[in-house]
């Protein structure tokens, strides 16, 4: 009850980026059971037009432009939030502790971060590309660990605000450990600002990630993948076809949706301080 | 000045709303408020009691997230409620001045003082700029600033907070307006400088004969300023009077209450000399990276015995709470728990010498978890140190919300953010009984609350230590909770003691030198201190000039 | 003044520093990570002798500290190296392709900073108005897409559909600045409408943040008109904010530039730089990533100095 209240007074675009969004994750779980064709599955001519036995056409190879976009939901958004969820676990982890411990721990990974963060991250993610080669797993560390730094620094920020409260220090005069601190004290009332953060980091690794597919560098053919779809197809667009467009536009909604959330949640939240 | 003369300001029924949690809340319910051309009227109120919005209002005025939903604030016969922006912006500062609680945020950090003082005079008041710098600086002169001609081409960081309430007082007056609303403007500041602020805002309102607002939750203040007085309490009026009479014979209870709050005493308790102090600091010293700010401090206290520790900011007191704490390790001297030397750093301490001291915070919102429920709050020192569990860890926290006066029935299961602020300080006093400890360091634990709470929150505090005989370390800047709780008194300036003894030998006349500036600054319940006091200065001042 | 200069000393001592610690970190990765370059670029064919002379070739038989040394020594007299794969010095590489990224990027600069700080500050003027929502979700919008996709749709409606410009902005050498500059408006226009979204909803985040603050609502008692509030009592304080959001998306806008160049094959280092990823020519690789993270470092350094400089605490000290 409690849930469904305030999404019914959410606003408009909220409530349609969380529709898209429960819409995305169902194709990604059901891919097998929607698509009509196999991921790889050669099944016609190149470039065949939309209608007929295949709803959107067929790729420059003949395979079936619709299934591959639902298979290209699995798997982009998988490995996005694969990616993700490790920046996050790696970098909230040391963001939070750096901030409750202080001292050495947090003089040295702070000056690591800022060093890391010195150098542009596409440039940073091509330079360790171009020499461990480009492959889904390191891929997926590369990036993980280059958005690590961007978490680092806000989760960071955010246990800052929270551990200069009394009752930190309070539980710190208790004797209470590194782990209650971390679990009990400081993050859940961190909780809020990093979720928020987690949707718009999200976005921005989908959206890396595309761009490094669709420079070719990224999650490597046959797999279907939003952004080489459009690499792949990108002739077309010349002949005023608009296929390759369509993994684009997906990549957009997802986007889109998730920032509209992500808006109204932090909008929500900071609201409530008013007055 | 005769009744018929027509009013200067005139509010009736107003209603104010705000917006919070997604809903319309009243603020102001209905105030009807009648002010005359050189009169000086005080609102008095505790937290949330709509002085400030109704302050405000009298402007025109609204915040965001409030609005105006009926009544009339007529000004000088025009109306304000609904007026257009334009004509509104012809009043302010011109005709309404304001004055905010606190100036060194009110003042913009990116331009010279003069530069704001003029700002309006010249762009709305059509006087040429030379003409309202050299009054500026001759407001600076009335109002007693040192250094009146530079003193305005300073940037506002460059200026103490005493000295900046002063200059935004006199940038209220720069166009001679008809009403200044002063709202709060001495409650940040510490007790001996808002002396000379209100001394200064005194005279200049007697000199230009502006009428004013003077808005604070601080009685004996506003009795010195106002010739009469309103008190509100949830948005409504309850009394109104004039000065005199109010103080004198107050009709409602609840104002009646407020007069009482300063009578509360602790019954005083032989000190044991003999023994081994339960809590000694030996001459500690202690800094933040290059800045000093303790030197030599000592200390003793004894079991169930109340220390007040008394000084205003930049004193040391909070400072001396962390060096015992163990969150501020000395750079010399020790302290010592019961005769045993304490580790320097709490990181150090054993778990036994930790739950020995307990520690009662200034402000009980960040001194909870808001993400923890009262009997997780309550029940973690249980559980930490004394390993309770289960069924007896509950029945504990029962007994502890029932000695602090809290229904466990009602309270166990509930969050901070559904109690009052005075609630709230309760359970931080049951967390740290929790801990069964023989010392508490209550750090400024009634400051933030109102009148009638802190002294609640005072009384239960000597119930409990005549029930278990705990002692206190109890720091503050307030003389009037000196005089109420503390057994002996310390008295700190710029990182050192300055003063100590007994409360009946500290409060006895002759009083050491800062000591004496200190109490005396503490205004009192009597229209007539500030005159008296500033008399008795200027005399000593001008035998020590010569 | 003296407090001041020591600051500005130390952010450009750190930048230095922070350029030295970069320089080691792109040429270390090469060594430190796993997986033999040598190897990857001769194929698995390759026999161990051939490996260990081109291994001799780039100088990785050595070590590190003195390959280091050697680069850097180099570098310091613009002599970046060969590139791996056709032996060409990289110098002659780079040199017409920096000019036609820089290009790029200065005419995105010049389009989006005016018109994103005016939106920006138009948008915080009439907050919470249908102007400001439409402002908003559409800034959100366009931050969500990605740079290829609203490449593409540019190419289809202004190339495809429409047939005025030119969808992809090959320069031939010695073009006319017209022609340079008729080929490049469709990349220009992809990069600023990135960014003037992402520039428009900082500058109004930054500018609102300040409208809340106590001397704000002074000023407004004190009867001050709505435009000098903005412009003589917010603009001044909201300078900094605005100085780092102004850098922080030109030093982004420098790193986009590599998504457009591929898009519309636009001869610049981004497009060098991706294709030498794909065929794993190191040298050109670090040399690339150098100039993207020094430009990096030159702006965030510029925007601290300059943020430091505008602030009256720092500018007049007490005393």
């Amino acid at each position: 009850m409690s849930l469904i209240k305030p999404l019914l007074r959410a606003p408009l675009s909220a409530q349609f980026g969380l529709l898209v969004i429960v819409l995305y994750i169902l194709v990604a779980l059901f891919a097998p059971v929607l698509a009509p064709f196999g991921e790889t599955e050669v099944v016609g001519e190149g470039f065949a037009p939309w209608g007929g036995q295949f709803l959107l056409g067929t790729d420059n190879l003949g395979r079936d432009m619709f299934s591959r976009l639902v298979y290209g939901a699995r798997n982009t958004l998988g490995i996005a939030f694969l990616t993700t969820l490790l920046a996050f676990a790696v970098g909230g982890f040391c963001g939070l502790v750096a901030a409750i411990r202080g001292g050495w721990i947090d003089q040295g990974l702070s000056r690591l971060v800022d060093i890391l963060m010195a150098i542009p991250q596409l440039i940073f993610a091509l330079l360790i590309l171009s020499v461990v080669g480009t492959n889904a797993t390191s891929l997926v560390l590369v990036i993980a660990l280059l958005d690590a730094t961007r978490v680092f620094r806000l989760s960071r920020a955010v246990a800052m605000t929270v551990v200069v409260q009394d009752f930190v220090e309070a539980a710190r005069l208790r004797g209470e450990g590194l782990w209650w601190l971390v679990s009990r004290e400081v993050l859940p009332n961190a909780a809020a600002p990093l979720i928020a953060e987690f949707g718009l980091r999200f976005c921005f690794v989908f959206l890396f990630i595309s761009a490094l597919s669709f420079l070719g560098l990224g999650i490597q053919p046959p797999t279907a993948d939003w952004g080489s779809m459009v690499r792949d197809n990108a002739v077309l667009i010349t002949f005023g076809d608009i296929s390759p467009l369509l993994p684009a536009l997906a990549v957009a909604l997802i986007t889109v949706s998730v920032n509209f959330v992500v808006d109204w949640v932090l909008h929500k939240s900071s609201g409530l301080k008013e007055c | 000045m005769t009744m018929s003369e027509k009013p200067l300001l005139e509010i009736r029924d107003l209603h104010i709303e705000g917006h919070y949690q997604d809903a319309w809340h009243p603020l102001i319910k209905g105030i009807d408020l009648t002010l005359q051309r050189g009169e000086v009227l005080g609102l008095i109120g505790e937290s949330g009691a709509g002085k400030s919005t109704l302050g405000l209002a009298s402007m025109g005025y609204v915040r965001d997230g409030c609005r105006i939903t009926g009544g009339s604030v007529r000004f000088d016969g025009q109306e304000l409620v609904g007026a257009k922006p334009e004509a509104l912006r012809t009043l302010r500062g011109l005709r309404i001045a304001y004055v905010a609680q606190s100036a060194a945020a009110s003042f913009n950090p990116a331009h010279r003082l003069i530069d704001q003082h003029v700002e309006t005079a010249v762009r709305n008041g059509g006087i040429d700029r030379v003409r309202a710098e050299a009054e500026a600086v001759e407001l600076y002169r009335v109002l007693r600033l040192p250094n009146p001609e530079q003193i305005g081409q300073r940037y506002p960081h460059q200026v103490s907070g005493g000295q900046l309430q002063r200059v935004m007082t006199a940038m209220a007056m720069a166009c001679h307006p008809d009403l200044i609303i002063f709202d709060e403007p001495t409650t940040a500041l510490d007790v001996t400088t808002q002396i000379e602020v209100l001394a200064a805002i005194r005279d200049a309102v007697k000199t230009y004969g502006s009428a004013a607002l003077y808005i604070s939750h601080d009685l004996a203040v506003v009795a010195q300023m106002a010739d009469r007085i309103m008190v509100l309490r949830h948005g409504k009026l309850v009394e109104e009077a004039d000065t005199r009479s109010m103080l004198d014979a107050p009709q409602q209870d609840y104002t009646k209450s407020l007069w009482a709050v300063r009578s509360f005493r602790t019954e005083p308790k032989p000190c044991p000399q003999q023994a081994t102090p339960l809590l000694e600091v030996r001459k500690a010293s202690a800094s933040y990276g290059h800045q000093p700010v303790l030197q030599e401090v000592s200390l003793k206290l004894h079991r169930g015995q109340t220390l007040a520790v008394i000084g205003e900011s930049g004193s040391g007191k909070s400072s001396t709470a962390r060096l015992i704490t163990g969150l501020l390790p000395p750079t010399a001297g020790q302290v010592l728990y019961d005769g045993e030397a304490l580790p320097a750093d709490y990181r150090q301490r054993s778990k036994e010498q930790l739950r020995r001291v307990q520690m009662i915070y200034q402000i009980p919102d960040t001194a909870l978890n808001p993400r923890q429920r009262i009997v997780d709050i309550i029940g973690r020192p249980l559980s930490f140190y004394l390993g309770l569990k289960g069924q007896a860890l509950r029945q504990r926290v029962a007994e502890l919300l029932e000695m602090i006066e809290l229904d466990p029935a009602l309270y166990m299961e509930r969050q901070p953010r559904e109690l009052s602020g005075g609630q709230k300080q309760r359970i931080c006093i049951a967390r740290a009984l929790a801990a069964e400890p023989q010392l508490i360091i209550c750090d400024e634990v009634t400051s933030a609350l109102d009148q009638l709470v802190a002294e609640g929150v005072l009384k239960l505090l000597n119930r409990i230590q005549q029930q278990l005989g705990v002692a206190y370390l109890f720091i503050t800047h307030d003389v009037a909770t000196v005089r109420a709780i503390a057994d002996e008194v310390l008295v700190m300036q710029r990182g050192q003691v300055v003063d100590h003894g007994s409360r009946e030998a500290i409060f006895t006349p002759p009083h050491r030198d800062y000591t004496g500036l200190l109490f005396s600054s503490e205004p009192e319940m009597d229209p007539d201190w500030l005159d008296r006091l500033l008399a008795k200065r200027a005399l000593t001042s001008t035998v020590q000039t010569v | 003044m003296n407090s001041l200069c020591k600051l500005l000393l130390q952010r450009l001592a750190l930048g230095l520093l922070s350029l030295f610690a970069v320089s080691v970190i792109i040429f270390l990765a090469v060594g430190m990570l796993p997986g033999d370059v040598a190897q990857a670029m001769l194929g698995q064919a390759a026999t161990p002798e051939t490996v260990a002379a081109f291994r001799a070739q780039l100088g990785l038989d050595l070590p590190p500290l003195t390959r280091f040394g050697h680069w850097a020594w180099q570098l310091l007299h613009g002599d970046l190296g060969l590139s791996l794969a056709n032996q060409r010095p990289i110098a002659e590489l780079i040199g017409a392709r920096l000019g036609n990224t820089f290009t790029l990027a200065l005419l995105a600069a010049l389009v989006s900073v005016p018109a994103a700080l005016l939106l920006g500050m138009l948008a915080a003027l009439y907050r919470n108005s249908w102007f400001d929502r439409l402002l908003n979700t559409s800034a959100l919008s366009a931050v969500s897409f990605p740079e290829f996709f609203v490449a593409y749709i540019l190419i289809l409606v202004f190339a495809v559909k429409l047939n005025w410009l030119p969808s992809i902005s090959n320069l031939a050498p010695g073009a006319s600045f017209a022609e340079v500059l008729e080929r490049s408006l469709l990349p220009v226009l992809t990069l600023s409408l990135v960014v003037i979204a992402q520039m428009m909803r900082m500058t109004r985040a930054a500018l609102i943040n300040l409208l809340a603050s106590p001397y704000i609502e002074m000023a407004r008692l004190k009867g001050i008109s709505q435009a000098r509030i903005i412009f003589h009592h917010a603009l001044p304080n909201a300078l900094a904010p605005i100085i780092n959001v102004v850098a922080l998306n030109l030093a982004y806008l420098v790193v986009g530039v590599v998504v457009v160049e591929v898009v519309f094959v636009y001869p610049g280092l981004g497009q060098l730089l991706v294709d030498s990823v794909a065929k794993r020519d190191i040298p050109v690789v670090q040399a690339c990533s150098l100039i993207f993270a020094a430009t990096y470092i030159l702006l965030n350094t510029t925007a601290d100095v300059l943020s430091i400089a505008s602030n009256p605490r720092l500018m007049h000290p007490k005393g």
